[in-house]
């Protein structure tokens, strides 16, 4: 090791442009979240292969094409995957590990931070919503609707997900955030017409409409399935649970 | 005190109703480093992290360069290395402090500080599976590489073999000749004796001492003699044979020391005085030294002998 050069550690203090933080942070991010086994796993292995096993295994009975009903329902438990089982579990071993707390003592401002952590959920669910559509054109998927549409309900689910999931990461403790955001992720998965439709649940199907899981394969499966422009019911659900669940995290949320 | 570069008056803290920062004040002269040194549980730790912003006081104020610990303004200027973590598990080093510098506008180079520090090995190494040392290393690379004007290091040198110790005091030193200022929480004595201008001694949330370390280990007496010999033998005795000024003790049960006339060094007559007792007592004395004050002598004298829990 040598000595340092006099003068070569003399304080020249300042933040990075916003911009320059943004992008290291977003990369570091994506970084994370694609080497992370568990988070691969759950936001690619298994909707893909759920996909697969559901339009080609006819063990649940659906009405018309397999495909057109299943493909919607995946899309929406990869959202799901992503911006709140992810999310959570990622953000509240970040706090476990003290990294929030370091950050927070360095210029990057948390708006920034949290805005690369949404960049970063975008960019995975890009990746999902290509290969689930290549994937299910390939199983005879005919998709309708306008893409624009589809687009609404993609955001405000990731809205309302991101929310739910700083909700849980930002309170709780690294393994409590991973066994619970592991248990919702399946009971959403089952009550959340991913696999089964909501009307398999009879009288119970009404209340699980409101359900963020449901109100995202419902509208999916409107504007995809049907054709229908607007889903206004289901990008109501969605809008009010996001604006509660970021209301709420932002309240409650602890950087460490 | 205006022109400080850290600032703290009458600062108080409590949890749930127990006082663990209590009317402590201290400054930082800019471009120095102090030593913040207290037992376990002394309030340090608290005191650093008010500083830094991650709670707040109940009374009292704190001044960093100027500036309310929670000013964002602060945040580049400003360097910190908690005592554990603070790492994305699943990046590599390397990527860590990468990231790190892109926050600030004029960063060190990343590579050559990893290189520095003994790191550029396993700068492609994920975080989760360095050493406890490199982990430490990697943290205070991440305190200094924005370049900031203040830096607090919590126990920096805590588990690092000796190589490691001195890359860091050489890296504090270089800080230091260019003008940073250092705030060092620490156990060990040495490294404070090494590294601080000033050290400021706390316990039960309020400051014992404070000094530099040749204020602090030459006031009082500057020459001890120590030995260690039979258990309860008549220390008055030995005081009244003593020359007038000096002071003995037995402290624990078996270690005698005393200290020479008025302050003054240890001399001879004094030397003859403890032996003549000794076999007047029938007693051997053992391990027998005669030694200047070390902080350490100081800070245990300050907060005691008892363990901290």
């Amino acid at each position: 090791m040598t000595a340092w050069a006099p003068g070569a550690l003399v304080p020249r203090p300042g933040a990075a442009p916003l911009p320059r933080m943004l992008a290291a942070q977003t990369v570091a991010e994506l970084k994370l979240v694609l080497r992370n086994g568990e988070q691969v796993l759950l936001s690619l292995v298994i909707p893909l292969g759920l996909l697969v096993v559901l339009v080609t295994v006819p063990f649940i009975p659906v009405d018309g094409p397999r495909a057109d009903f299943f493909v919607p329902g995946v899309l929406a438990l990869a959202v799901m995957s992503t911006a709140f089982t992810g999310q959570a579990i990622g953000v509240g071993f970040e706090r476990q590990y003290g990294v929030l707390k370091r950050l927070g003592v360095t210029p990057l401002p948390r708006s920034v931070l949290l805005l690369a952590k949404t960049l970063a959920v975008l960019a995975v669910e890009l990746l999902q919503v290509t290969l689930l559509s290549a994937v299910g054109l390939a199983l005879g998927w005919d998709p309708r609707g306008h893409v624009l549409a589809v687009v609404a309900l993609v955001v405000l689910g990731t809205a309302a997900f991101s929310g739910l999931g700083l909700l849980l990461g930002g309170t709780m403790r690294g393994l409590t955030v991973l066994a619970a955001a592991n248990l919702l992720w399946f009971v959403l998965l089952v009550l959340g017409g991913v696999v089964f439709p909501i009307s398999a649940f009879g009288g119970a199907a009404a209340a699980l409409e409101l359900l963020p899981t449901a109100a995202l394969s419902s509208g999916l499966r409107d504007v995809l399935v049907d054709g229908v422009g607007l889903p206004l019911q289901s990008l109501v659900v969605l809008a009010v649970w996001a604006v509660l669940s970021l209301g709420a995290a932002s309240r409650l949320f602890r950087w460490e | 005190m205006t022109g400080s570069a850290l600032d703290v008056v009458g600062l108080v803290k409590s949890y749930s109703g127990r006082r663990v920062v209590d009317e402590l004040s201290l400054q930082v002269r800019p471009g120095t480093v102090l030593a913040l040194l207290g037992p376990n549980g002394a309030g340090k730790t608290t005191t650093v992290e008010i500083c830094q912003g991650f709670r707040s006081a109940d009374a009292g104020s704190v001044r960093v360069l100027g500036l309310p610990p929670r000013d964002p303004a602060l945040r580049p200027r400003i360097g910190v290395m908690p005592q554990a973590g603070g790492a994305y598990p699943g990046l590599r080093c390397g990527e860590m402090l990468h990231l790190v510098a892109a926050y600030a506008a004029h960063p060190l180079d990343p590579d050559d500080l990893l290189e520095r520090l003994g790191l550029q090995e396993v700068a492609r190494t994920a975080y989760r599976r360095l050493s406890g040392g490199q982990q430490q290393r990697l943290s205070l690379a991440l305190a200094v590489v924005g370049r900031p004007e203040l830096v607090f290091l919590d126990e920096p040198t805590a588990g690092l073999d000796p190589q490691a110790r001195h890359a860091t005091w050489e890296l504090v030193e270089a800080l230091r000749s260019d003008g940073v200022t250092t705030v060092l929480t620490t156990h060990l004595l040495d490294e404070a004796e090494r590294l601080a201008d000033d050290v400021v001694v706390v316990d039960h949330g309020r400051v014992v001492a404070a000094g530099t370390v040749h204020e602090l280990t030459s006031r009082g007496s500057t020459g001890q003699l120590r030995f260690a010999s039979t258990p309860g033998l008549d220390v008055d005795q030995l005081l009244m044979a003593l020359p007038p000024g000096c002071a003995a003790k037995e402290s624990p049960a078996g270690q005698y020391l005393v200290e020479g006339p008025h302050g003054a060094a240890i001399n001879p007559q004094v030397l003859a005085t403890v032996t003549a007792w000794c076999a007047t007592n029938d007693a051997m004395a053992a391990d027998l030294r005669i030694e200047s004050r070390s902080l350490e002598d100081v800070f245990l004298e300050l907060t005691g002998r008892g363990l901290r829990p």
